[in-house]
């Protein structure tokens, strides 16, 4: 469905993507996991058109999309849910799913459709469908921002970093959701750093490590690799190793939600 | 003293919406772009002339100048975006507003030529004499320009709190980067701002000529104090700005009564002064400003 080849990517003068190539089959949740700064969000900005790679080729359902706006990306059926989630905090949870429709503006049944069905897979929206999203929860607004992406009716759903800044139950809760997500067959890239709980629900996982793909497989062989298990699953750590590092920070930071 | 007083406060409010109409003007193009557009009085500007144009040479009826003006000088505002704008969009927000300059030197520059450096002209648009209350005179034309203003704002509220482009705009402007992921096309909002706030303007300099005659130089001015006013009711808020543009309004009339209309001009100027040196944010700046900007 969705094949990225060779991609090379700069941000200024920084080669942040250096010749990344991965796939996402139809159906199947791809989980892709590396430290900070491996350059994991670069790709996904590079996907849904916000930057622009400087080579290779994204192809989405037969077509090239590299170099396309974002806005004909999602039109074509990608959607993303931002790191960091990016809700619109000065707008009501309503106006903000409203807004992940803008595709579908001109079918305002098929909107309102939709957010029903969002306020039926995450009720506690419903509840808090007037409030401004910026009032929410760190939780309730992954969950806003999941179905926002949702209301585009995306063929792909991309969701960078959803874990980021939760708390572990809530954290827990999410993943359900994606796995949830899967099961009713949408296609998933997941972007965790949180290796772990993205490769026991993924299907397949890359690895990537400043800016190219150090490895790729089925998710239990990610999990049983021994390299893997030693740079982000915290099993028989090396403290010199980078990644380590970089994946003792994510710990601090995954401590805060 | 009380007849003076509310002929001061006539002539303040008169004024005053006027400045409110460019500083939501200012408003719409910064929550959308963050560039402070400094042709906004231009477009005020061009607005009474163009309207002054339609009336005196092609004898239209001043509803109809009315409309054509507004709607001359939106296509001002979207050649400005398409032609100007869009060209230097990856230059840096600073670079863009000196262009914003030169764009409202190049606007002065062409209605001097265009329609000279006199004055123009347009007859009020209902025809009956002042209306008299308790001493004071209230111009027919004060109370077409309260109607007109009252009908922009309810006109524009409606637009962004009922509208999917509206609603698109406000997104745009919280959030930039989230709105392009969802698939807003944030280059048409942009155009979409330049035209809306060409158009407020011009609408605003159509109502105020038939009172105080409109030149190609007033652009500066109007644009100035619409920024003050801007500034003052925090800049991105459009219920402060409509408030702050009568707080401007009133405080120059007043001192134009009690003390000197000499000073007149620099009141708006310390009321942006004082803004900027205390409360930069402006006076409705705070936070809950801040969760909703409009």
């Amino acid at each position: 469905m969705l094949t990225v080849s060779d991609i090379h990517t700069y941000y200024g003068n920084i080669h942040a993507l250096k010749g990344i190539s991965l796939q996402v089959r139809s159906g199947e949740m791809v989980a892709l996991i590396g430290a900070n700064g491996a350059g994991k969000s670069t790709l996904v900005h590079t996907i849904c058109g916000l930057i622009r790679p400087e080579k290779g080729t994204i192809m989405f359902q037969g077509a090239a999309i590299h170099g396309l706006l974002p806005e004909s990306i999602v039109e074509r059926g990608i959607a993303v849910v931002p790191e960091g989630r990016h809700v619109f905090s000065t707008l009501s949870v309503e106006v903000n799913l409203q807004m992940g429709g803008f595709v579908h503006r001109r079918n305002s049944s098929q909107i309102q459709e939709d957010i029903h069905w969002m306020f039926d897979i995450f009720p506690i929206l419903r509840q808090r469908r007037l409030q401004l999203a910026g009032t929410l929860s760190g939780g309730e607004q992954q969950m806003l921002a999941i179905s926002r992406a949702l209301m585009s009716r995306p063929q792909l759903l991309i969701l960078d970093e959803p874990s980021m800044g939760l708390a572990p139950l809530v954290i827990k809760e999410i993943f359900r959701i994606i796995l949830d997500l899967k099961e009713k067959g949408k296609t998933i890239l997941l972007i965790e750093q949180n290796a772990r709980a993205a490769l026991q629900i993924a299907d397949r996982g890359y690895v990537l490590e400043t800016g190219r793909v150090a490895l790729e497989g089925e998710s239990a062989m990610l999990l049983e690799h021994k390299d893997v298990q030693r740079a982000y699953l915290g099993q028989k750590g090396h403290l010199s190793t980078v990644p380590f590092a970089a994946k003792a920070q994510k710990r601090q930071r995954s401590c805060g939600g | 003293m009380g007849t003076d007083f509310l002929q001061y406060t006539i002539t303040g409010l008169t004024v005053g919406v006027i400045y409110a109409m460019v500083a939501i003007g200012y408003n719409i193009i910064y929550n959308v772009t963050e560039i402070i557009n400094f042709a906004q009085g231009e477009f005020v500007m061009l607005g009474g002339l163009f309207a002054a144009f339609f009336v005196g040479t092609l004898h239209l009826p001043v509803f109809l100048a009315f409309f054509a003006a507004v709607i001359a000088t939106g296509c001002v505002g979207f050649a400005m975006e398409r032609f100007v704008i869009r060209r230097a969009r990856n230059a840096g927000v600073l670079s863009l507003i000196i262009i914003t300059i030169a764009v409202s030197i190049l606007l002065k520059g062409s209605a001097m030529l265009g329609y000279g450096k006199d004055p123009h002209c347009l007859p009020a648009f209902s025809t009956r004499g002042p209306i008299m209350i308790a001493g004071a005179v209230l111009q027919p034309q004060v109370l077409w320009i309260f109607g007109v203003s009252a009908l922009v704002v309810i006109a524009l509220s409606f637009f962004f709190h009922r509208s999917f482009y509206g609603k698109a705009m406000l997104a745009c402007a919280d959030n930039p980067i989230a709105a392009r992921m969802v698939g807003i096309p944030v280059r048409q909002m942009v155009l979409l701002a330049f035209i809306l706030s060409a158009s407020i303007g011009a609408a605003a300099g159509v109502i105020i000529t038939p009172i105080s005659l409109m030149d190609y130089d007033r652009g500066a001015m109007l644009g100035l104090k619409g920024f003050g006013a801007a500034v003052l009711g925090g800049l991105g808020n459009f219920y402060g700005a409509l408030l702050a543009g009568c707080v401007l309004g009133l405080a120059e009339s007043y001192c134009a009564g009690y003390l000197s209309s000499g000073y007149k001009d620099a009141v708006a100027l310390i009321f942006l002064l004082l803004a900027l040196f205390f409360k930069p944010e402006g006076l409705f700046g705070s936070e809950a400003a801040t969760l909703k900007k409009f």
